[in-house]
């Protein structure tokens, strides 16, 4: 156990090692811990952040499924008013139309009625005309009566 | 390893002997016969010869692998801080970061003053003392085998068998514990806590004697107990090494080596932890 010059250059060494370790060593090893120490803690809040956003969106998600079905029920309901609406009107157009048409079809049976009676009544003046002639043949004069056939024609 | 030639006695002396660089006085008898013209500065080459040198010597083998370690320590420690990142963490960096927080949770837990140099001392001393301690578990003869085969004949590789090294680290400490008690009550006030307690001020002598010896016996049980354990930790693998035949040695070293990396690593902490407390007692 002898004691010497050692235990100088042994002080000596360990005096350069806490000078090195404090100025190169502990400092960034520390940094490194406390920046991740940092990190950690802030992703765990983010972390929480997150689960809150994730429910307050489950919530939402509920209320906009709510209102979704609200409004397709409310949208079903006017299609279907608006279905029976359009049937109504429909018929009720048809309806018309044939009203018209049966309109214009009695119009022309009148129209083609006054037509028909029209030439009737000049036919049957001819053969009444005619029929006459015969009767009175001999003993009447055609120019004289001439006339009065025409009256009696338009009297038809 | 007890060969023919050597007694066991020997070789038990010839392990405890450090390579020592030294001055030897004029008209030395050196251990081959031949005398020394003047006084002169060479490796010892016996036991009387080292401890002829007085103070004037240098433990070679202390001081080299201590530096060795403490380098190898700071580099490594250096390099991966360098790289440390804050993202996920390699096996390596996990390593450095456990120990430097094992040492900063320390730090915390009894000294509760700001202080920048606290922690990297507790560090180093905790990692270096550690390290060196860790040689004792390196088989007794494989490195001074190995530089013999060099010329070198002595060698001993655990520095913490050497109360010089023990001692280095903890006359360093007590300095700084003088320094803050200095600094941080003054030296009036670190002169009363001396003198004045725990006897009334008229005892003072008694007093200052009794703290005196509270205050000195601080460094001196720092170093002798960490060089105490490591001194006989190693001596027992000695005393394996030498007594029993090699193919039984084991059935013996085994279980010390095992039991030993307990005492490595504790008496490491221990002398961590005790500068932590004693500097925390200066600053209060």
């Amino acid at each position: 156990m002898n004691i010497n010059l050692t235990l100088i250059g042994q002080s000596f060494a360990f005096i350069l090692f806490v000078w090195f370790c404090m100025r190169f060593v502990w400092p960034p090893i520390m940094g490194s811990l406390t920046e991740r120490r940092e990190k950690i803690a802030s992703g765990l809040k983010a972390a929480q952040e997150a689960e809150r956003q994730l429910e307050l969106a489950r919530k939402q998600i509920k209320k906009m499924l709510t209102s979704a079905r609200e409004d397709a029920r409310q949208l079903a309901e006017e299609a279907d008013m608006r279905a029976v609406q359009i049937i109504e009107d429909a018929k009720k157009k048809a309806h018309e139309e044939s009203e018209r048409m049966l309109r214009l079809a009695q119009a022309e049976i009148d129209l083609n009625i006054v037509r028909a009676r029209e030439e009737l009544r000049d036919k049957l003046g001819v053969i009444v005309f005619s029929g006459v002639k015969k009767i009175v043949e001999k003993e009447v004069d055609q120019k004289t009566h001439q006339q009065f056939i025409k009256e009696l024609t338009a009297k038809l | 390893m007890a060969t023919n030639a050597q007694t066991a006695g020997d070789y038990i002396r010839h392990h405890l002997v450090n390579l020592t660089y030294g001055k030897l006085p004029a008209d030395y008898t050196r251990a081959d016969g031949s005398v020394l013209a003047e006084e002169q500065w060479v490796f010892a080459t016996s036991a009387r010869e080292a401890s002829d040198m007085g103070f004037m010597a240098l433990h070679i083998d202390t001081l080299g692998f201590s530096f060795l370690l403490g380098v190898l320590f700071l580099g490594f420690f250096w390099v991966m801080g360098r790289r440390a990142t804050a993202g996920e963490p390699t096996l390596m960096q996990n390593i450095v970061e456990a120990t430097v927080e094992f040492v900063e949770d320390n730090i915390k837990t009894t000294f509760a003053h700001p202080n920048a140099l606290i922690a990297p001392l507790s560090l180093t001393l905790f990692v270096w003392i550690l390290l060196m301690n860790l040689m004792d578990l390196v088989p007794v003869d494989w490195l001074p085998w190995t530089a013999q085969q060099f010329g070198v004949h002595y060698l001993k590789v655990v520095p913490t068998t050497d109360v010089n090294n023990t001692l280095g680290l903890s006359v360093t400490v007590f300095a700084l514990i003088i320094y803050y008690n200095m600094r941080i009550k003054g030296t009036r006030k670190f002169f009363a806590e001396l003198a004045f307690h725990p006897f009334p001020k008229y005892l003072f002598p008694v007093n200052l004697f009794l703290e005196g010896i509270n205050l000195f016996a601080k460094p001196v049980s720092l170093a002798l107990r960490l060089f105490g354990n490591l001194y006989a930790g190693e001596m027992v693998f000695i005393l394996i090494a030498a007594l029993i035949p090699f193919w039984l040695q084991w059935t013996l070293s085994l279980p010390w080596a095992i039991f030993h990396i307990l005492i490595i690593v504790l008496q490491a902490f221990i002398f961590m932890i005790l500068s932590i407390v004693y500097l925390g007692q200066a600053h209060k």
